[in-house]
């Protein structure tokens, strides 16, 4: 269930398949064990477009490896019957979700456990006929919110999202780290948010440190760590124990300042 | 069906199920003002006929329309018409579109152009065009692509372009294109993507095609002068399908045209073998748009194969989509080697090179024309000419 317990909330992306499904499995449930509030889990694609290169590594191997759809909805299942209470998300490109059919999507999601869906290329103004479906299986529709979205779209999004919105930091691709002068665009964004929608607000793409977790933490309901974390798998990518240990560790790191960050 | 699960028909940029917007929320407010920045420039006068005039005096319209005497007595059937394309400045159709989107990117006050390529003829188009109105310029190019099309990458450099190589994928137009896309997301609020073919998100299909109908406008013209009546058949050769939306346009109210898309048919018809949407491929979304896409079960995209670095690719433009599917056109392809073929004999039979891409079409009247009547009359557009080409024909024939 998607519910960010303490301040900051703690979203954890991780590439699925990379570099196998049992460390993916592993790495989740420690990161959970560790304070995660909210897994998405990154189903691989051909062509990530909106991501950078750790994650476009990532996605390649997990490609190569034959990675699918189905393969996430099981590991969704297994990580529901491990961690009955863990937001778990599907984090995915368009074209996968098309090619397994929406409608069989949506209800093969909700039999797994899962509690909501993000679709990176998916815009609000093609979303009617999805959005509709995931809500008939009852699964979240999150979307994405950028510093260039206008008032009118925000205003969109807001009404087409459930769970949480999704901001992104700055313009730009996953992975790239922050930087200071760019730190007033997620800043101003999630105040814009605030305004016109009361669902949480959770801020993504190069949040890498301590720092930068506090820091969103000032402003928004929850950060997102994706590159970061894929990264540190990719560094412990001989042992799932390893990868699993080292993921933990770092997310401790994080949440050990979450007293710290609410003051 | 997957599509309706996706589409509601009222969006913009719609052909039939077809097209549409499919990107990062970042790029959405990039894509609206550029769509209400065409809106306007397509109604000014001013603007249009700034783009008239350079079309004429600058890239050298119109092209001529050239009666192929001797190949058509070869084949022994119809008449067949070359759209010249190839004479253009730059060697390719790909400047209609370079210049028209350079001049909105002006007009928007962008100073710095993103673009891609495959073959390089739209790299070389654009860097051109970025040239003549001072704008910085960085080509996206797959090295597979840099590696079959150097001459064009030293042309981009020579104009003073920056050409960064994609080393991701399989190193093809389709990897440059994600780049590209990686760079304008980052770049978005100074940056103008300058897309080179009739694909991508809103508004560039429609726009791409707009600027690449003066190809079917002057054609429909031309005949109608020499031969007093409309031709039986228009044929090109389709990647993304720019060079093919822009003469098929101005013909698709007159429904006794044929109208013919020749994809590249590679060298087999397994995936990976070739760049056939129509024959192998299923409808999907790729880098913005919803159409015809060569994929594997589990929607990832296939890898391609073709000769001719402009036809490899794996999706195609989304009206071709619907014109497929309403059966308005017809799509066939040629192998690698009947392009070949087709190549050489338009180059001894007309001293006419054209360029692998074209010699796709080129291919489809050899087998086309001799079955049809000796009054019938086909137009196939020559898209490029194969200058770029020589180094892979010198590789693949011998002289």
């Amino acid at each position: 269930m998607i519910k960010f317990k303490s301040h900051p909330g703690l979203v954890v992306y991780v590439t699925c398949g990379d570099p196998d499904l049992e460390t993916t499995r592993e790495v989740v449930i420690a990161a959970i064990d560790a304070g995660a509030d909210v897994i998405e889990l990154g189903v691989p694609f051909s062509d990530p477009v909106a991501d950078g290169p750790v994650i476009q590594r990532a996605s390649e191997r997990a490609v190569k490896n034959g990675t699918s759809m189905r393969d996430v909805l099981r590991l969704a299942a297994e990580v529901r019957t491990a961690r009955a209470e863990a937001g778990l998300i599907i984090f995915s490109y368009l074209n996968p979700i098309l090619r397994f059919g929406v409608q069989q999507f949506a209800s093969e999601a909700k039999r797994a456990g899962v509690d909501g869906v993000l679709v990176t290329d998916m815009t609000v103004e093609e979303s009617h006929m999805y959005s509709a479906i995931m809500h008939s299986q009852s699964l979240a529709t999150i979307f994405l919110a950028a510093p260039t979205s206008t008032d009118a779209r925000l205003k969109i999004i807001a009404k087409a999202s459930s769970g949480f919105i999704y901001a992104v930091s700055r313009t730009g691709v996953t992975g790239t780290k922050l930087q200071s002068d760019v730190k007033g665009d997620a800043q101003q964004l999630v105040r814009r948010l605030k305004k016109i929608s009361k669902l949480p607000v959770a801020v993504g793409f190069g949040i890498s440190s301590v720092e930068d977790f506090r820091a969103v933490g000032t402003y928004a309901d929850a950060a997102v760590v994706g590159s970061a974390i894929v990264k540190i798998i990719e560094e412990n990518s001989d042992s799932k124990q390893k990868a699993a240990a080292a993921v933990a560790r770092w997310i401790r790191s994080l949440t050990s300042n979450k007293t710290a960050a609410k003051a | 069906m997957a599509s309706t699960a996706t589409t509601t028909m009222k969006t913009p940029g719609r052909f039939g199920i077809y097209g549409g917007r499919y990107v990062p929320e970042t790029l959405m407010a990039a894509l609206e003002e550029l769509e209400s920045a065409y809106d306007v420039a397509k109604r000014d006068k001013k603007f249009q006929e700034e783009l008239k005039h350079l079309l004429k005096t600058y890239v050298g319209r119109p092209s001529p329309l050239f009666f192929a005497k001797r190949l058509t007595k070869h084949l022994g059937g119809a008449k067949i018409y070359l759209k010249r394309e190839d004479l253009l400045h730059t060697g390719a159709h790909k400047i209609n579109n370079s210049l028209g989107q350079a001049l909105l990117a002006r007009r928007m006050g962008k100073k710095r152009i993103i673009a891609e390529t495959g073959a390089g003829q739209h790299g070389v188009a654009t860097a051109t065009v970025c040239a003549l109105f001072g704008l910085e310029c960085v080509v996206y190019m797959g090295t597979e692509d840099m590696r079959r099309q150097e001459l064009n990458v030293f042309r981009m450099r020579l104009l003073g372009a920056e050409v960064r190589g994609v080393d991701a994928g399989q190193r093809t137009l389709k990897d440059a294109i994600n780049e590209a896309m990686r760079d304008w997301v980052t770049n978005v609020r100074t940056s103008y993507y300058l897309l080179g073919s009739a694909l991508g998100a809103h508004p560039y299909p429609t726009m791409v095609r707009d600027f690449q109908s003066v190809i079917g406008r002057e054609a429909r013209a031309q005949i109608m002068k020499a031969e007093g009546c409309l031709p039986n058949a228009v044929i090109a050769c389709v990647g993304g399908g720019s060079n093919a939306i822009g003469i098929f346009h101005e013909f698709l109210k007159d429904k006794k045209v044929k109208l013919i898309g020749v994809e590249a048919g590679g060298r087999g018809f397994g995936l990976g073998e070739h760049a056939a949407r129509f024959s192998g491929g299923v409808p999907g979304v790729l880098q913005g748009t919803y159409s015809y896409l060569l994929q594997d079960e589990a929607g990832q995209v296939a890898s391609t194969h073709s000769i001719s670095a402009g036809l490899d690719y794996p999706s195609i433009g989304p009206e071709h989509a619907e014109l497929h599917d309403s059966g308005r056109a017809e799509y066939v392809c040629a192998t690698d080697k009947e392009a070949l073929a087709g190549l050489r004999l338009l180059s001894e039979m007309e001293g006419i090179i054209p360029a692998l891409e074209s010699a796709h079409a080129i291919s489809e009247v050899t087998k086309r024309a001799p079955k049809m009547k000796k009054n019938d009359i086909v137009i196939v557009n020559v898209s490029g000419r194969g200058d770029k080409d020589i180094g892979i024909l010198r590789e693949n024939l011998q002289v």
